[in-house]
């Protein structure tokens, strides 16, 4: 090292290094800052004693304190089925609509955890608030395609709408396109229209009235009025699943409709699906 | 102490063979675990090799970058096993190359979005996110639904996984081609050797357009299949705590 030098306009030392006449002073690191990374170095060192940390030949280095993330969530995930548990137990023995009313408390632990399970995998289809989409069923209304009783709630958020379990609810809605000919499909479109107390041709109607009885009556009944039995929709209420406007109804008719809800029973807890059906019974139409 | 580093810095020699040992160990502790994956990959039983289809599919989701706001990585914490089921495991990315674990959230975790809504749900969301979600942010993709999806080289997609180890047959090679297109019709003739060659493997037609194969039907198909292929019913996790 050569002779220090101080550098006469700021008084702090050079390190000795001159490029064109033009000298490099010595500003080392500010020595709070030097001294904490040294802290964090020492930090890291009692961490490796304890956490795991180096990779070996055949495994890595545990550390003492034997530390497994997956332990601990299900640690985690068990202390709270135990915070749970009295009540969702007590969910499962929920038989009937009185039953649930009449204990506020549970109705209220109910919705909230229902609630919270509504918005992680329902309302991405029917709506944060349950308010539906075109092709994603309203819940908010009393106008059930498979039945608004708590049972039935259950049984269509276990099972699914046309879904991949074998103990599905399924329908279908067939495509009339190539069974019947445009002009009697404009009919219907017409009957359907008039089904919902709306003004349609009446001339169509009457044409469409035998139309109606042969191919769709044994599904929406002879009257229009569905049949929650089969899943078939009730036709005279103006509540449209994929909308009411003729385009739309002739669409339906012509191309047939068969839309999907998931089976859930493998995703969600026995005592999920039941807080489930009662937050659903509760957001408006339950039966 | 303090004023070592002067040391290291005016002697270059010194200051070379210092940073190649730093390197080194840093080097070493992210190599070392490749060489006992077999240890780190979790024995389970229902992971097979993506179909022709569903890597198709996943091709799309990197070249859309989707893995820019989607993760795909349940960590083992309460709050996300609550939300999006169990936690995931590295056998269930054994076959991705590269892996889709992303690193940021704009939208939610997909590693088990597989099942979770119905076909025709992702298809209009891809079209219109907002038409079935309406505070999502997420970019309409409506061109997928328009696109015939081209797998003129999907012979060479196959080989090119099996290339980085994942366990494609010749069989499945050659077969590639038939194999994508009967993934999409559930009344093809190729459909049991199929479903021989990809166990559990969706047919449908998943864009609802049984007249062409498009973008959409691979990456729905994808999108179908993720976090789905694990039998939990046969995992021990107390063997694989780590």
């Amino acid at each position: 090292m050569a002779e220090k030098e101080i550098d006469e306009h700021s008084g702090i030392q050079t390190t000795g290094h001159v490029w064109d006449g033009i000298k490099e002073l010595n500003n080392p690191l500010p020595r709070w800052w030097l001294i904490t990374w040294y802290i964090t170095i020492a930090v890291s060192v009692v961490y490796m004693i304890f956490m795991p940390s180096w990779p070996g030949l055949t495994g890595y280095l545990k550390g003492t304190r034997n530390h497994s993330e997956r332990e601990n969530v299900a640690i985690a995930l068990a202390a709270l089925d135990e915070k749970r548990g009295l009540q969702m137990q007590q969910l499962l023995q929920v038989e009937s609509v009185a039953a649930i009313e009449n204990d506020p408390e549970l109705l209220n632990y109910a919705t909230t955890a229902g609630g919270s399970i509504f918005g992680d995998n329902c309302a991405t289809c029917h709506g944060s608030g349950g308010q539906g989409f075109p092709g994603y069923p309203a819940l908010v209304d009393d106008d059930w395609l498979w039945g608004g009783s708590l049972t039935a709630i259950q049984q269509t958020i276990r099972y699914g709408v046309r879904s991949d379990h074998d103990e599905t609810r399924y329908n279908m809605m067939q495509a009339y396109g190539g069974v019947l000919s445009r002009d009697q499909i404009s009919d219907l479109v017409e009957y359907v229209t008039a089904l919902s107390g709306r003004e349609a041709n009446e001339a169509a109607v009457g044409r469409a009235k035998p139309v109606f009885a042969q191919q769709c009556a044994s599904c929406h009944g002879a009257d229009g009025k569905g049949d929650q039995a089969q899943g078939a929709p009730n036709l005279t209420d103006g509540i449209w699943l994929f909308g009411g406007d003729r385009v739309t109804l002739q669409e339906t008719i012509t191309n047939g409709r068969g839309g999907v809800m998931p089976a859930w029973t493998d995703r969600l807890t026995n005592e999920q699906i039941v807080a489930l059906s009662i937050y659903v019974h509760t957001l408006g139409g339950g039966e | 102490m303090l004023d070592r580093h002067e040391f290291l810095e005016k002697r270059g020699l010194v200051l070379t063979v210092a940073i190649l040992i730093t390197v080194a160990i840093g080097g070493i502790v992210e190599i070392a675990p490749l060489f006992y994956l077999e240890s780190t990959i979790e024995k389970v039983k229902g992971v097979r090799p993506y179909t022709p289809l569903e890597l198709a599919g996943r091709n799309i989701y990197v070249r859309e970058g989707c893995y820019v706001c989607h993760s795909q990585m349940v960590r083992p914490l309460r709050d996300e096993v609550e939300r999006y089921g169990h936690y995931s495991l590295a056998a269930e990315s054994m076959y991705d190359h590269p892996f889709q674990w992303g690193s940021k959230r704009s939208g939610p975790d997909l590693a088990r979005v597989g099942g979770k809504y119905s076909d025709s749900w992702q298809r209009q969301h891809l079209i219109d996110p907002r038409s079935v979600v309406p505070e999502s942010i997420m970019p309409p993709y409506k061109f997928l639904d328009e696109k015939p999806l081209d797998y003129s080289l999907v012979e060479n997609w196959l080989k090119a996984n099996r290339a980085v180890g994942v366990p494609y047959t010749d069989e499945m090679v050659e077969n590639a081609g038939a194999d994508l297109a009967a993934q999409v019709d559930p009344f093809s003739e190729n459909y049991d050797a199929f479903m021989a060659r990809y166990p559990g493997a969706l047919v449908r037609d998943f864009d609802g357009d049984p007249r062409r194969i498009t973008e959409m039907d691979a990456i729905i198909a994808y999108l179908q299949v993720l976090g789905t292929m694990v039998d939990f019913s046969t995992y021990e996790p107390e063997e694989n705590y780590r």
